[in-house]
């Protein structure tokens, strides 16, 4: 059986999602895990985040097979 | 002899040598808000000799649940001389300086130039970016903290070889209207407090050496459930590349625009395209005029009354002289027609193709 992935998800785009943690069956990469939220979550478009898989950022579409966590990290501005 | 210091200085990683440290460093603190005051608290009480306070915001009412340095007597005064004048009551060894302004592309240099240690405390992107940008560029350590409704994030940029910044973690800034700020999303009083709370402890760890600081690392920390969740980043070279090379060059940058959403592109690439109006905003007297199709000029000096305006296009191509007039009259036209898209020429009329 395929490892499930959790995504762990912060500020508005907890928000959007409606909670902090949700756990998907396994994706191959980042592109597809996107397309996924995105889908699910229309309002993730437009929504700027960066993108942590087992905490170190990735910049272009990146292989997530065996991965345990993704996180999705939008800039905070308040004080 | 007891002193005010003495119960961190028996504390044998501060000591008497950190305690010097202390009082040698001079920090500056940009942005007397929900974060701001709890720093201050703490980085005065440690013994800090020198501390630069950096806000043009008078205190109002609604700061009072969680700007905690001010009260309902302090209301329409400015947090930097409120601020000064109780810290100042309290501790009589502490130099303050006060900045009772805004930091922009033009002062930044000058104000941060002075401090060995830099703390955001601010509540926008424009002055997050611009400060980020001019600390890397004068390799000053910034220790940085934001905060959305019951989150926070925490992380100490320029310190030591390889050190991350803000645009290795989020290269572009994002435009106000993608996140919004505390004014319009609520905040609990005490989160500030703890994420302030956080970033003086940074500071004076950056300070004395004490334990290790959070250099490379970013702590998201959630009040709700006191979850923490650290991200380890590495120096991104496209991220880099955003940064402006010299004080010259980003004196050029308008930081209100980079996070307004706002596109700049080429005289090559908007001449390519079709069914857009041009815009030129340069006063009457301005030369050369430019021969294009579907033109209208409006002098950025007569924009107070853009009620009058109409545009024929959705997309509009704005230009100036130099491309910097330009980009504040998209932003103003954006504000004033949310419909259409408005895009800065680049380089202005200067750099018009000669062919």
């Amino acid at each position: 059986m395929a490892e499930k992935l959790i995504i762990k998800a912060f500020g508005m785009v907890a928000e959007e999602i409606g909670q902090s943690e949700i756990w998907l069956d396994s994706v191959s990469n980042t592109q597809e895990l996107l397309a996924i939220l995105k889908e699910r979550y229309p309002g993730l478009e437009g929504m700027k985040f960066s993108l942590a898989v087992d905490k170190e950022l990735v910049s272009e579409n990146q292989k997530i097979d065996g991965a345990r966590e993704v996180a999705l990290l939008p800039p905070f501005s308040g004080g | 002899m007891m002193d005010r210091f003495e119960r961190q200085v028996i504390l044998r990683e501060i000591g008497t040598e950190g305690q010097t440290k202390l009082q040698n460093a001079s920090v500056l603190l940009i942005g007397l808000g929900g974060l701001g005051c709890p720093i201050l608290n703490y980085l005065s009480a440690a013994g800090v000799g020198k501390i630069g306070l950096v806000d043009g915001d008078l205190v109002s009412i609604s700061n009072l649940n969680r700007q905690t340095l001010y009260g309902e007597n302090h209301v329409g005064e400015l947090k930097t001389d409120v601020a000064s004048r109780i810290i100042s009551k309290k501790y009589s060894d502490i130099k303050l300086e006060v900045y009772p302004f805004f930091l922009n592309p033009k002062n930044a240099f000058e104000v941060i130039s002075q401090y060995d240690l830099v703390i955001d405390g601010t509540d926008n992107f424009p002055t997050r970016y611009l400060v980020n940008d001019v600390c890397f560029l004068l390799h000053k350590p910034l220790v940085f903290g934001a905060i959305f409704r019951h989150e926070g994030q925490v992380s100490v940029f320029n310190l030591g070889e390889n050190a991350c910044n803000y645009r290795d973690l989020f290269p572009n800034p994002p435009s106000s209207m993608e996140v919004p700020n505390c004014s319009e999303t609520g905040v609990l009083g005490v989160l500030p407090g703890l994420i302030g709370t956080l970033m003086a402890t940074e500071s004076i760890k950056v300070i004395t050496g004490y334990a290790e600081a959070l250099r490379n690392r970013v702590l998201f920390f959630d009040s709700k459930t006191y979850q923490q969740y650290f991200l380890d980043l590495k120096p991104n070279a496209v991220a880099r590349n955003l940064i402006p090379k010299s004080k010259k060059e980003l004196e050029q940058l308008d930081y209100e625009f980079l996070c307004s959403g706002i596109p700049i592109i080429s005289w090559e690439e908007g001449l390519k395209s079709s069914k857009v109006q041009w815009l030129d905003v340069r006063e009457s007297h301005e030369m050369p005029k430019l021969n294009l199709n579907n033109l209208i000029e409006i002098p950025l000096s007569e924009f107070y009354d853009l009620n009058q305006v109409q545009f024929n296009s959705d997309q509009v191509f704005v230009y100036c002289q130099s491309g910097i007039r330009s980009q504040k009259a998209a932003v103003k036209l954006k504000d004033h027609f949310p419909h259409k898209e408005f895009i800065s020429i680049r380089g202005g009329v200067n750099a018009y193709p000669k062919n």
